[in-house]
């Protein structure tokens, strides 16, 4: 037993070779490091794919089900600020690969830089998607909470839907207007969630890349926060045409 | 860079970023004018082409996924398989049996 214990010490020992700081004994080398949490977090992000997934098939199904009702509701959104907040977000992720160029290039004041960049806009689409929350509330397009729909079986009596000269739908097809709101809710409310997450982390790495936890080579925990980052940016590609653009002419 | 026959990390310079941001905000500005031509049941169709362009660039460019190792490309790859595999077999499901019965 003794025996056995000495010659594992002893061969841990011999395998124990130099590496860098940041580089964990576990692994052959900083690129093994690299590549293996880079495969975990693609890992990590096919779940979301798959969890994402599950909010756009229900979308699919019911918009083809409800139609009237889900182009009758898309029409309540606003375009202009729909694509003020795809350019943000689009120059966030911009802004985010840089500061992991930024790191690569072990470059302090640039990475500290686009991170900062990058927190801004982040606020900045979550500040344009609370006026867009906030117009929901007072127009009573909060389903469960606050709800009516009178925008849809009365159109004439909604300004925002003058434009496209909607019809009056039957009381049965404008309730289903609810269920639209339930998935605009669902869809862009998780897609929110995980921009306050990745600003939180943004905000914790800002502190870090400070003290120069970033610039010594080890860019790793930066390049995965940037998938992270462009995921989202992603989901949002395809949140942005489908909630808003798709049912401008039905 | 210790060991140098090892998959070696690749630097993506901001030239390459800046062309990336600039095609994407372009597709942006073309998405939103293409859902003022009424094209009919094409209105979809070439929104969701657009959003595809726009993602590819996203995971090729700013993911680094075509300067990644194979094992990233394979994940990525069979990741959309599956999610696009999942969403036939329910679509498939629908429409051949509730559809119209709800």
């Amino acid at each position: 037993m003794s025996d056995s214990t000495t010659t594992a010490h002893g061969a841990l020992a011999e395998s124990h070779h130099e590496h860098p700081p940041y580089q964990r004994h576990h692994f052959e080398s900083v690129e093994q490091q690299f590549d293996t949490t880079n495969f975990a977090m693609w890992l990590f992000l096919l779940t979301e794919v798959m969890f994402f997934g599950g909010l756009f098939t229900a979308y699919l199904i019911l918009r083809n089900w409800y139609y009237p009702a889900f182009v009758a509701g898309s029409h309540q959104l606003n375009i202009g600020w729909g694509t003020a907040n795809t350019a943000v977000l689009i120059t966030s992720s911009f802004t985010m690969a840089m500061a992991v160029w930024n790191a690569e290039m072990k470059r302090k004041g640039g990475l500290v830089l686009c991170l900062v960049l990058t927190f801004i806009l982040g606020l900045g689409f979550l500040g344009i998607k609370t006026i867009e929350y906030h117009e929901k509330w007072e127009k009573h397009h909060i389903p469960g909470i606050r709800y009516s729909v009178k925008s849809f079986v009365n159109p004439a009596s909604d300004p925002d839907i003058a434009q496209y000269g909607d019809k009056p739908l039957a009381p049965d097809m404008a309730a289903k207007t609810e269920l639209y709101f339930f998935l605009y809710f669902a869809m862009t409310g998780m897609h929110a969630l995980h921009m306050i997450i990745g600003i939180a982390i943004l905000g914790y790495m800002i502190y870090r890349a400070r003290n120069d936890a970033y610039t010594t080579g080890h860019v790793t925990f930066v390049e995965n926060f940037g998938l992270y980052w462009h995921f989202v940016d992603i989901i949002w590609i395809f949140l942005f045409p489908l909630l808003y653009l798709i049912s401008r002419h039905q | 860079m210790s060991e140098p026959n090892e998959h070696e990390h690749h630097i993506v310079s901001p030239m390459v970023y800046l062309t990336i941001v600039g095609a994407l905000l372009v597709g942006t500005a073309v998405t939103v004018w293409a859902s003022f031509i009424d094209m009919g049941p094409w209105n979809p169709v070439v929104a969701l082409a657009i959003a595809v362009v726009k993602a590819t660039l996203v995971v090729l460019f700013f993911m680094h996924v075509k300067y990644s190792t194979k094992l990233t490309k394979l994940t990525v790859i069979s990741g959309i398989f599956v999610f696009l595999g999942l969403i036939s077999m329910t679509l498939a499901d629908y429409i051949s049996r509730a559809w119209g019965r709800w």
